[in-house]
């Protein structure tokens, strides 16, 4: 039983940690996030030369070779400080999936220019009617004799008004709420007949909503097995809920520290507001949170080795449940307690607060999880 | 970061089976599970441990532990609630015992640490002060010198078991100025002393587990202090983390989970077993979630400890977080059992012939229950604790 990390891993903490701390205040973030692309591109080039981009992929394929933990350090870092970049978009899900599911010199060729920072990509695996059944799918991808003709509509696509590449999830066997029939095509944003409408969430990342209308595509744009997508878009996911959630605890992290400093600061009747025992006991609420998080996080990373088992998919369940919960409760209390302060747009609280909410929403909320998990705890 | 086990984990956890397969503890269970042979039970349990070499485990080898590492203690908790093994009364094993070998002399660990260890001696604790809860400093139970003895006088109170107990050990005041905390200084006690009496108090679930124990003039050895006089609120400190997180019961609390769910597939509503019902299955996956955090947020204390860092506030959070779990466990076991969660069951009326096997338990469990937020350091006072010593507040 052991909780600690390796050298290597310290070292990719202390530089991610030493980037958040030093040079990116927040200022810089809302700047950064009021570009058009919602990232500053030369802050990209920038996580490609400090070999960031290159964390998740295997050693072969240009990769740093990192594991669930170094993911955990890294994105635990970018959520403290509420770093705008397209990570989860172009390396966790685009670049993993074309990491599993393209071979040879296309592969080769996308791996190098994500790990160098040169392109964006972006997965369509929602549709509006779905809600969270990642199954429900009725993009269809009928047979042509060039390849495949892709017709439907995808919605919020992260990343999806900056991506140069795009993996849309579409039907080609079965009916709409089956998990067989799925396969995943990569597209160019450039195709003729797809058609982007680009908005933002609440945090102010860029989103895009697909059309697809007679998009031609040859067979070799298949991304993995044909009608056997689901899988491989579950496994990427699967893959990402860790970072995502450690993202968030990062978050929730800095909510919690940042409202203890501030009723320190702040005094009313005479004295700084933290001398309250009304207050001081919500904020260790707010603490307690944060190492349940964290505790779920260990769970996760700790059976990371064994994706798809009962046991993995249970700690994942978990996690995301509980970051739901107490990430929204941390988020409500951080506004509470810095008073009117906390629903102004100058602080940053709201900003962080507004992040949190979409991380959560994202892959299922809590409840959706819960009574995933509730299938598995619970047969009937 | 792993938590995978070692091969000579694996083979531990196959000593550790193998002994509750034989040991039967289910016998000495049954005997617990009557008020009229607890004591009985609670003893021949003990006994075949320590036969075993593992009563006191994560007690220094040199005084009879085991050496079994922070895993090898987890694998023996995680089977022993499997093999439904007693624990064992934490009175004498995890709490004085520790103080006497840390800070006790010679003399001492030779003559009280075998009968802590075999079973011999039964313990109390007298901390509690019916004016003196959750601000124990505030005790005012006085020592006085007299030769070599003291002479002590005043009441503990919450005193679990103390009808059953050889030996007390207690927190009394041998100084009077100065704050609080100093002149407080650490005593074991001859139960048999002229002076001391004990009276039950009987608690919300109707069963006597708890006293208060007077002492009017009793006489105690001056060689029955432990280390140095004044310093008895230090020695005490030192053990309140370990208390804390012995309090968490993260395996227990599994184990009724596991419980729970069982009783969910046959309790019926409408030809529907409860565990199809959407409100069931909610509360009880958000219990299982809070249970998986909790059990992973031991684990980190415990790999600490075994760091030789010691258990500080986090043992805090463990006690809060693991008391309100058991305590929502109790509440979703009572409400499973609807109306019947009300009945009492006796000698006369048992819970089988009321055709309800787990109601009457359940009341009682809930209503004992209630006092695991309170005991240890209110919930109340953890949080203070935290704020103050991990948030700076």
């Amino acid at each position: 039983m052991n909780f600690s990390f390796t050298e290597e891993q310290q070292m990719l903490q202390d530089s991610a940690a030493r980037f958040v701390g030093q040079d990116y205040s927040f200022d810089r973030r809302q700047q950064d996030v009021g570009r058009t692309t919602g990232f500053d591109p030369e802050l990209w080039q920038q996580f490609a030369d400090l070999g960031w981009l290159a964390v998740p992929f295997e050693e072969e394929h240009g990769g740093f070779g990192g594991n669930a933990t170094d993911l955990m350090l890294l994105m635990e870092q970018m959520g403290k400080g509420l770093v705008a970049a397209p990570y989860l978009a172009t390396v966790l899900l685009f670049g993993k999936l074309v990491e599993a599911g393209t071979v040879g010199d296309l592969r080769d060729d996308l791996l190098t220019r994500v790990i160098a920072g040169q392109l964006q990509g972006g997965v369509a695996f929602m549709e509006r009617q779905a809600r969270y059944a990642l199954a429900d799918t009725s993009t269809r991808a009928s047979r042509t004799a060039a390849g495949f003709e892709l017709s439907g509509e995808k919605t919020l696509v992260l990343n999806g008004p900056v991506a140069d590449k795009l993996i849309v999830s579409a039907r080609t066997g079965g009916a709409q709420q089956d998990e067989a029939g799925i396969s995943l095509f990569l597209l160019d944003r450039t195709t003729p007949g797809l058609e982007l409408t680009d908005f933002r969430l609440m945090d102010g990342q860029p989103v895009a909503n697909l059309r697809l209308t007679r998009v031609q595509v040859t067979a070799d744009q298949l991304v993995g097995p044909e009608n056997d997508g689901l899988a491989l878009l579950q496994r990427v996911i699967d893959e990402a809920l860790p970072g995502v959630c450690a993202e968030a605890l990062g978050l929730m992290t800095h909510l919690t520290n940042t409202t203890i400093e501030y009723t320190r600061a702040r005094k009313q009747f005479g004295v700084a507001i933290g001398s309250f025992q009304v207050l001081q006991h919500r904020m260790v609420d707010m603490f307690t949170a944060c190492e349940e998080i964290r505790s779920l996080l260990y769970r996760a990373v700790c059976s990371a080795d064994k994706p798809g088992t009962a046991e993995h998919r249970r700690n994942l369940h978990a996690l995301k449940v509980l970051t739901g919960r107490r990430g929204k409760r941390v988020g409500n209390e951080a506004i509470q307690l810095h008073g009117g302060m906390g629903i102004t747009d100058e602080l940053d609280v709201g900003h962080y607060v507004k992040h949190l909410m979409v991380l959560n929403s994202l892959f299922g909320d809590a409840d959706y999880h819960q009574q995933q998990l509730a299938t598995l705890s619970l047969p009937m | 970061m792993d938590t995978t086990l070692s091969t000579t984990d694996l083979e531990f956890r196959d000593d550790v089976r193998a002994f509750f397969a034989k040991a039967a503890p289910e016998k000495s269970q049954q005997l617990i599970n009557n008020p009229d042979t607890y004591k009985q039970g609670v003893i021949q349990w003990q006994k075949q441990l320590f036969e075993q070499g593992w009563v006191a485990p994560f007690w220094p080898r040199e005084y009879g532990g085991a050496g079994w590492t922070v895993t090898q203690s987890y694998i023996y908790e995680c089977e022993r609630v499997t093999a439904n093994a007693p624990d064992v009364v934490p009175f004498g094993l995890k709490m004085v015992g520790p103080v006497i070998y840390t800070y006790g002399n010679d003399e001492q660990k030779a003559r009280f640490l075998p009968g802590i260890l075999n079973g011999n001696d039964w313990w109390c604790q007298g901390y509690s002060e019916p004016g003196a809860g959750s601000d124990l400093a505030a005790l005012k139970t006085r020592a006085d010198r007299d030769g070599d003895d003291y002479i002590v006088n005043g009441s503990k109170i919450w005193t679990t078991y103390a009808q059953y107990a050889d030996w007390i050990f207690c927190l009394v005041r041998t100084d009077h100025s100065g704050r609080p905390q100093q002149g407080i200084s650490f005593l074991l006690i001859d139960m048999k002393t002229p002076g001391i009496t004990v009276s039950p108090i009987r608690s919300i679930n109707g069963v006597h587990s708890l006293n208060e124990v007077h002492f009017d003039n009793v006489r105690v050895p001056l060689a029955n202090r432990i280390g140095e006089e004044g310093q008895g609120w230090t020695y005490a400190k030192s053990l309140l983390a370990h208390e804390r997180t012995v309090i968490a019961r993260v395996a227990d609390s599994k184990s009724r989970l596991d419980r729970l769910r069982e009783l969910a597939t046959r309790e019926l509503q409408g030809g529907r077993p409860m565990i199809e019902d959407e409100a069931f299955r909610a509360r009880f996956t958000a219990i299982e979630v809070d249970l998986m955090a909790l059990e992973y947020m031991e684990l980190r204390v415990l790999a600490a400890m075994a760091n030789n860092q010691s258990p500080g506030a986090e043992s805090s959070l463990l006690k809060i977080r693991g008391t309100e779990i058991q305590q929502a466990l109790h509440e979703l076991t009572i409400e499973l059992a609807g109306v019947y969660g009300g009945m009492i069951a006796g000698d006369s009326a048992t819970a089988a012939d009321l055709g309800h096997d787990f109601g009457d338990q359940a009341r009682k469990d809930f209503m004992y229950g209630r006092a695991s937020t309170i005991f240890g350091g209110s919930n109340e006072i953890q949080k203070n604790i935290i704020a103050k010593r991990v948030l700076g507040l």
